[in-house]
This record gives structure tokens, C-alpha cells and sequence, in this order.
């Protein structure tokens, strides 16, 4: 634990979070000579915020890099994000990081991160993504050895709660401390504490009532205190202030930090319905990893945020299995009754199901045009009949990711304000993602923005203060 | 079987198995990743296959205070250990042993006493060097039995574990797997060489690994110097003393001394180790092992110098409970090991046939 004597500074560079986005700007502020304090609000057994979360990077690369074979150029790395976000990003803002992605993989490897070949079963991200050895809880670990032993200091559960800006200009922050509030004075920040969307009061202002019901599926200490901060303080914002990316998970995921494991992958082989046993949207519109972050918002439409996802014994192996143990029956209407649904409504809704569906080829790892004939919604791809008990079923609920709301900044991270920049103040990763990613998201690049907005923020602000 | 352990355990694996971050680090996550259900002995099989590294642990979103509570570490070594001690004969023995460091010494003392007791009732009219205290004939008649019936014993042990984990048809490419496994402790190696996190938490650290390679080198070489003395007496009809430049003594020497070096390297790490991610229950019964092994070695180096009786007893009884001990103590994890990796090479092949085949 930190003296507390020695704690209030002035320092150099503070860096407000701990997760990737501040640990890659500790590192490099450190690594060109400022004394730099991190303030991370978690516990040190929770730090890292959601990049624990996290298991890859996408990188673009002219040739095979490490873990990556193969390419993948500017220009196709820029349309996979158009595709994503619909047009929803600023293109010279993205392109500056796709560039710059590429230089950070070496640099990542050289403090310590480690890298292995695609995990089974996401082979499709072979060539795009490098995958974290041990996932995004050993990177975290990796970058706090690598500051560590460069004298960063680390301060757990410091909850920052103001940041002092006075004529433009960063003096201090005012954190808490275990029980004690205190003044920390400093000649730059980085802004690197994340989204809001574990404020459950903040979500549902702008969700409306039914944000109660979403899960979180990132940290808990996201609570967008420093965003809201800088936001009351006029700097200006980007991303839609109602929206989230949130994705369908298992319904009886943790509240907070369920992580990778409650995801479900089972929806293009499954007949999903709400609680009144309907069908209430084409399940097979498109392969899983292109359709998966709509659900989370097609669930959120429905009655009590909820869904059920109900397969047959045919389908059970076709995908990474859950942490949680489906509900199971040998008929479709008893299985109604277990997952807490009338089970006469499941059977029917099940029944007109099979009778629309088609023989034909069924291809569970690309889209096979197996199609119901005469069902609204239709099912479009993988349509079979649930015919083979024993039946399976799973409840969905929304799982928030991330939220898009964030503070602008230029091209050198810096945040901005209708009078123009602050002058010695930076942001990176999440709380400034909303910068490039409009909306939607693209798998492995939270992390890429993170690098390399961390790395511009922790070099721009130790040039500051040199 | 304990149905507590093993349905811990379970839980645990499932989870890892929706993750499956960690398959990167050594063969017990492809291993899992096989399987979608989880039968006991295929528990039973991970956790042997588990080397204690420790590198899912600390990389790990979902242990304490996450509520999903993961310490896979520590439940596949509760579970390892709960089946070297069920599978042992007699398994209460087992429990004593691997459980304490205190058992083990008494058993150390009263090996030494039995030697004592020899070495009064046996003394022969004449012999060179230690043959001057116990004749060849008599510590082949203690010896010979002593290493010979524990052996016996583990070897049941296994067959017990084979049959349990359903090992199948072993090859002799499975064993020579296993064994190039077991050579380089590749799964000690964090999957890139990198080491374990043993001793200082996250960070990682290739001294677990050294160390304990240079007990099991050490070991091996006073192995060597024990069978090229036993070759030297019987069919070179040249008994010992050995001098300094004859393969016993270039052998044994540098065998001990690396026995006693790899010995105080493993304790040291051990007393810096987070107790809680290994079978905690068992740690006085796993130091007092290795403390025991660094004695034999110890002992035999000063036997080598200073001679003598008294030596000669402390070594010997050393030598005796160690044997007798094998079964019982922590010993039998090489064993187990091996039999781990060789069934694990075999299920890798069929696995790889059966993808051939789709």
C-alpha cells in the first residue's frame, strides 16, 4: 500500500484507470522519463477493468507477424469496421489506427504480452486477431510487471471522482482511498477509466426502465464516474448517449462480470421465442459471429427483457458449450414447463415451425439457404425441425459490453472542448472509443483502440511534462 | 472416490471449458476441450496431467472473489492427491504419509534405527570400506526386498489408475511421448518456455523447473553409480570401495550433489509458494519428501568423505525409508505423471485419427 505522505504528488502523468488503455500509457510516459501514478478503482485482484475480459487484437499486417498469417490491409481492415459500424466512424480517426496497429503488436510482445495461434473454435480469426496466451487477465498482468519495475506506482481501489481543471489546464484529481478522499496534483492526466455501463441508473435513463433487466457482462467498476466528470465540465462528446452494445447471453449469468462464458451460441440452430412462447425474429438470418450483437437488443424488445433459445438432440454438439446446463425434457411441451413458459404455446409455436420447414442440405458452419416456407418471421438458414428429443432449452437475456458515449479527442488523443483542446489533458480506450466506433462492433478491436490511443495518450502527455 | 472432489472439479472444468483462454499453457485444457461431459476417472486423468504451474490461476477472470470461485490448481491437486492415496495399498498408510512431514520422519528414524540394529547384529568378521560394517549379502538381503516390494505395490497402483482413467491399449510411442514430456517437464513451461508461476505470483519463473530437473538428474545419476557398481561387483567380480575415478564414484558424486542443490532449490520455492493453490492438506508431507531426498543424497556425499558407521547407518536407513516410502509419499507423482502423459498421448492420436476419418 502506498504512504500516504508520498502518494499526493505533484506527479508527472496520472493515468485514471487500469486497465490496457492506462497500463499502455503508464508504460510509455514511464518508459520516456515521467513518474508516472496509476489510480485503478478496482481491487488488485479485479484490476484491468474489461480488458480481463478480453482474449485477442486485431492487427492489420502487410505479411505473416507472430501469431498472424497471412494479410490483412488498411483497406479491408477499414471496410470490416464500416461494415460494422454502418458508416458510423470518423474514417481518418480509424485509419490512423489501423495503421498504427501494426506496429503495436511488436511493441506489446516487447512488454511482456504473450501471443498464441487462434483458440479452436474461432479459427475464423486466424489470419485477423492475435490471440492473448492465457486471454486478457494475463496481458493486464503482463503490462503491471512491466510498470512496476519501471517505478510506475499503482493505487487500488482509488476511485477517481473529480478531475481538477482550472482555465483549461489539468492541476489535480480529487480520488477516494479506501475511506479518505484525497487531492492529487499532477502536470498531465490520461483519461483511461472506461464507459458507464455498470451504472445501472445511468443505463436506464437511457434505456428506460427495462435496463434493469440487462446483465453486464464487463467489470462492475465501470461506472463512468470521470466520463460524467469531463462531461459537466463542457468537454464534448461522441457516440449516442441512449446506446450500448449488448449482446444475448445466458439468462442466468452473474449480474456483473460474467465474461465469456455465458456466451450462447446455440441461436441459428434453435427455435428462439419470448416469454409468451412466439417467435419474434428469423434466427438463421446469418452465420453467428455476423449476427451475435444484434440479439442483445432483440431480446432487450421483447417482454421482460427475456428469450428462450430451444434446440433438439441433433443440435447439441453444433456448438461451444455453456456454462450453465440447458433445461431438458423428452417433449417440447414439458420442456415449455421447465424453462417457466406454457408449454402448450411452446408445442404449437414449435409445431408450426416443423411443418414450415424443408428438406434439404443443412450446413451448420456456413449459411446453407435452409428455409421455412410460409412462416413470418421465417427461419432463413439452418431450418430444421425440432423433431429429436431429447429437447433442450436456454434463456436469454441482454448482456451489456460496452457503452458508445465517450469524450472526443484528436488524432492525438487529446481531449476536446468547444474552446478547443485541454491543453494537458489525454483520453484512450474506452472512454474515447465511441470516436471510432459508432456503433456495432468488430471482434478484437476495443483492444486495438486501446493500444493505441494508451500509447499516443502516455508519449504525448510525457512530452508535456519533459 | 471422493464425490465432493470430483464434483468440485467438475464445475471448475465446465467453466474452463465454456473459456478455454488458457488452452495455450500446457496439455490439460486440449485435454478437456476434448470432452463435453466429464466422467470421474476422465477427472481423475486432468488432474494427474496437471503439473501445478499455475499459469491458469493467475490468468484466470473467474477466481476469488469472482463469484464463480475457479482455483482449478488447487482442486486437480486435491483431486491428484485424494487418488494416490485411494489407489495406494493400504490407502490409510497413504494418508498418513503424503500428509505428513512429521510420519515421514518418524518412518526416517526408525529406518535408521533398523539399520543400526543391522549393523549391530550383522557386523562380519572382515570387509573393506562399508563392507567392513554390513557385509554385501545383507544389504542386498534388506535392500533388494525393500526396493523391490514397493515397486510391486506402485505397480498395482497404477493398474488401478489405468483402468480407472480408462487408459486403453498403451503403445510404446505413448510412453516415449510421455517420457519426452516428463524429460523437458514441458508442462512446467507455461506453453513457450516462459516457466510457471510457482514462487513470485504472476511473474514468470523457470526455477521450479530447474530445480526439480536437477533432483530428478541427480537422482538418476546415483541410480546410475548404484547399477555400475552392482555390475562392477557381480560380473567384474570388483567390489567396492570405488576410487574417486571409477563410474560409482563419478557418478554418485555429482548425483548427490545435485540432489541436495535441486532439493534445498524445490523447499526454498515451496516456503515462497501460495499454499492455497496446491493441496494445501499435504504440504508439511510433501516438504518433509523432499527434505528426505536432499538426506539420502546428503548423507551418502558425507558417508563418501568422512566414513564410518555412524554415516553409514544415517545414510542407509535414509536409503530404507525412501524405498519403503515410495508408494506412500510423494514419490509416486512421477509415476503417476508418466502414466498421465502416456494416457494423454494415446487419446491425442485416436482424437487425431478420428479427425482423419471425418
Amino acid at each position: 500500500m502506498a504512504r500516504p505522505d508520498d502518494l499526493d504528488g505533484p506527479w508527472d502523468v496520472v493515468v485514471v484507470g487500469g486497465g490496457n488503455a492506462a497500463l499502455c500509457a503508464a508504460i510509455t510516459a514511464a518508459e520516456a522519463g515521467a513518474r508516472v501514478l496509476i489510480l485503478e478503482s478496482a481491487p488488485k485482484a479485479m484490476r484491468g477493468g474489461n480488458s480481463r475480459h478480453t482474449r485477442n487484437f486485431r492487427c492489420m499486417h502487410r505479411a505473416p507477424m507472430s501469431v498472424l498469417t497471412d494479410a490483412y490491409g488498411e483497406d479491408e481492415y477499414l471496410d470490416d469496421l464500416m461494415l460494422v459500424t454502418r458508416g458510423k466512424t470518423d474514417e481518418a480517426l480509424a485509419r490512423m489506427t489501423i495503421r498504427e496497429s501494426e506496429d503495436c503488436l511488436p511493441w506489446m510482445e516487447a512488454h511482456g504480452v504473450r501471443f498464441q495461434p487462434s483458440l479452436s473454435g474461432t479459427l475464423s480469426l486466424g489470419r485477423t486477431n492475435a490471440f492473448f496466451l492465457g486471454g486478457g487477465k494475463a496481458l493486464v498482468n503482463a503490462y503491471y510487471n512491466t510498470a512496476e519495475d519501471l517505478g510506475v506506482r499503482v493505487a487500488y481501489q482509488a476511485e477517481v471522482t473529480h478531475v481538477g481543471i482550472e482555465a483549461g489546464r489539468f492541476s489535480h484529481v480529487v480520488a477516494r482511498i479506501g475511506a479518505t478522499e484525497r487531492r492529487i496534483e499532477g502536470r498531465a492526466a490520461v483519461l483511461a477509466s472506461g464507459g458507464f455501463q455498470a451504472d445501472l441508473d445511468w443505463l436506464t435513463r437511457a434505456w428506460g426502465p427495462a435496463a434493469a433487466n440487462f446483465l453486464i457482462r464487463g467489470t462492475p467498476y465501470n461506472r463512468g464516474v470521470v466520463l460524467r466528470d469531463m462531461i459537466e465540465q463542457g468537454c464534448e462528446t461522441v457516440g449516442d448517449p441512449t446506446q450500448c452494445h449488448a449482446v444475448a447471453i445466458d439468462g442466468r449469468a452473474p449480474k456483473y462480470d460474467g465474461g465469456i462464458v455465458t456466451r450462447l451460441d446455440c441461436v441459428p440452430f434453435s427455435v428462439v421465442v419470448n416469454r409468451e412462447a412466439r417467435r419474434f425474429y428469423d434466427e438463421g438470418e446469418d452465420v453467428w459471429p455476423k449476427r451475435y450483437a444484434i440479439w442483445g437488443r432483440l431480446v432487450a424488445g421483447q417482454p421482460g427483457q427475456v428469450a428462450y433459445a430451444v434446440i433438439d438432440a441433433k443440435a447439441r454438439e453444433l456448438f461451444m458449450p455453456s456454462v450453465f446446463p440447458p433445461e431438458q425434457a423428452d417433449t417440447v411441451a414439458t420442456l415449455g414447463e421447465r424453462l417457466g413458459l406454457d408449454g402448450a404455446a411452446l408445442a404449437q409455436t414449435v409445431a408450426e415451425f416443423n411443418a414450415a420447414c424443408r428438406p434439404g442440405r443443412f450446413h451448420p458452419t456456413e449459411k446453407d439457404g435452409l428455409a421455412t416456407d410460409g412462416l413470418t418471421p421465417p427461419k432463413t438458414n439452418w431450418a430444421r425441425p425440432l423433431d429429436t428429443p431429447p429437447f433442450y432449452g436456454y434463456q436469454l437475456r441482454p448482456g451489456v459490453t460496452f457503452t458508445y458515449l465517450g469524450l472526443k479527442v484528436s488524432d492525438r488523443a487529446q481531449v476536446q472542448t468547444p474552446q478547443g483542446p485541454l491543453e494537458n489533458v489525454w483520453a484512450a480506450g474506452e472512454i474515447m472509443a465511441g470516436s471510432i466506433l459508432g456503433e456495432g462492433y468488430l471482434a478484437g478491436f476495443g483492444m486495438t483502440i486501446g493500444t493505441v490511443f494508451g500509447r499516443i495518450a502516455g508519449r504525448e502527455a510525457a512530452a508535456h511534462v519533459a | 472416490m471422493s464425490p465432493d472432489l470430483h464434483a468440485e472439479a467438475r464445475r471448475q472444468i465446465e467453466i474452463c471449458n465454456a473459456c478455454r483462454y488458457c488452452e495455450g499453457y500446457c496439455a490439460v485444457f486440449p485435454a478437456l476441450m476434448r470432452q463435453t461431459v466429464f466422467a470421474d476417472g476422465d477427472i481423475t486423468q486432468l488432474a494427474n496431467l496437471c503439473h501445478n504451474c499455475r499459469g491458469c490461476y493467475y490468468a484466470c477472470q473467474y477466481t476469488p472473489p469472482h463469484e464463480f470461485a475457479l482455483n482449478l490448481p488447487g482442486i486437480l491437486a486435491e483431486v491428484r492427491q485424494d487418488s494416490w492415496e485411494r489407489l495406494a495399498w493400504p490407502a490409510p498408510l497413504a494418508r498418513r504419509f503424503h500428509e505428513s512431514g512429521v510420519a515421514l520422519a518418524g518412518a526416517l528414524i526408525v529406518g535408521i534405527a533398523l539399520i543400526f540394529l543391522a549393523l549391530t547384529a550383522l557386523r562380519p568378521a572382515s570387509g573393506e570400506g562399508f563392507y567392513a560394517y554390513l557385509s554385501h549379502g545383507a544389504m542386498v538381503a534388506i535392500f533388494a526386498p525393500a526396493f523391490l516390494m514397493p515397486l510391486a505395490a506402485i505397480g498395482v497402483a497404477l493398474g488401478r489408475y489405468w483402468r480407472e482413467v480408462g487408459g486403453g491399449a498403451l503403445r510404446l510411442r505413448h510412453l516415449r511421448a510421455a517420457l519426452g514430456d516428463a524429460a523437458r517437464l514441458r508442462n512446467l513451461g507455461g506453453g513457450q518456455g516462459q516457466g510457471c508461476n510457482f514462487e513470485i505470483e504472476d511473474r514468470f519463473s523457470d526455477r521450479r523447473r530447474r530445480a526439480h530437473q536437477a533432483l530428478v538428474l541427480g537422482f538418476l545419476l546415483c541410480f546410475g553409480a548404484t547399477s555400475a557398481g552392482t555390475v562392477m561387483h557381480y560380473l567384474m567380480d570388483w567390489p567396492a570401495p570405488y576410487p574417486l575415478l571409477s563410474l560409482p564414484k563419478l557418478l554418485g558424486v555429482p548425483g548427490g550433489m545435485l540432489m541436495v542443490a535441486g532439493a534445498a532449490g524445490l523447499v526454498h520455492l515451496k516456503l515462497r509458494a501460495e499454499r492455497e493453490l496446491g493441496s494445501a492438506r499435504v504440504w508439511g508431507g510433501e516438504i518433509g519428501f523432499i527434505l528426505l531426498l536432499g538426506i539420502v543424497a546428503a548423507t551418502g556425499l558425507a558417508l563418501m568423505a568422512f566414513g564410518g558407521a555412524v554415516w553409514l547407518a544415517l545414510h542407509l536407513g535414509a536409503v530404507l525409508s525412501f524405498f519403503l516410502l515410495m508408494p506412500y509419499s510423494k514419490m509416486v507423482h512421477g509415476f503417476y505423471r508418466l502414466a498421465a502423459l502416456a494416457a494423454d498421448a494415446r487419446a491425442r492420436e485416436a482424437r487425431g485419427s478420428a479427425d482423419a476419418a471425418d
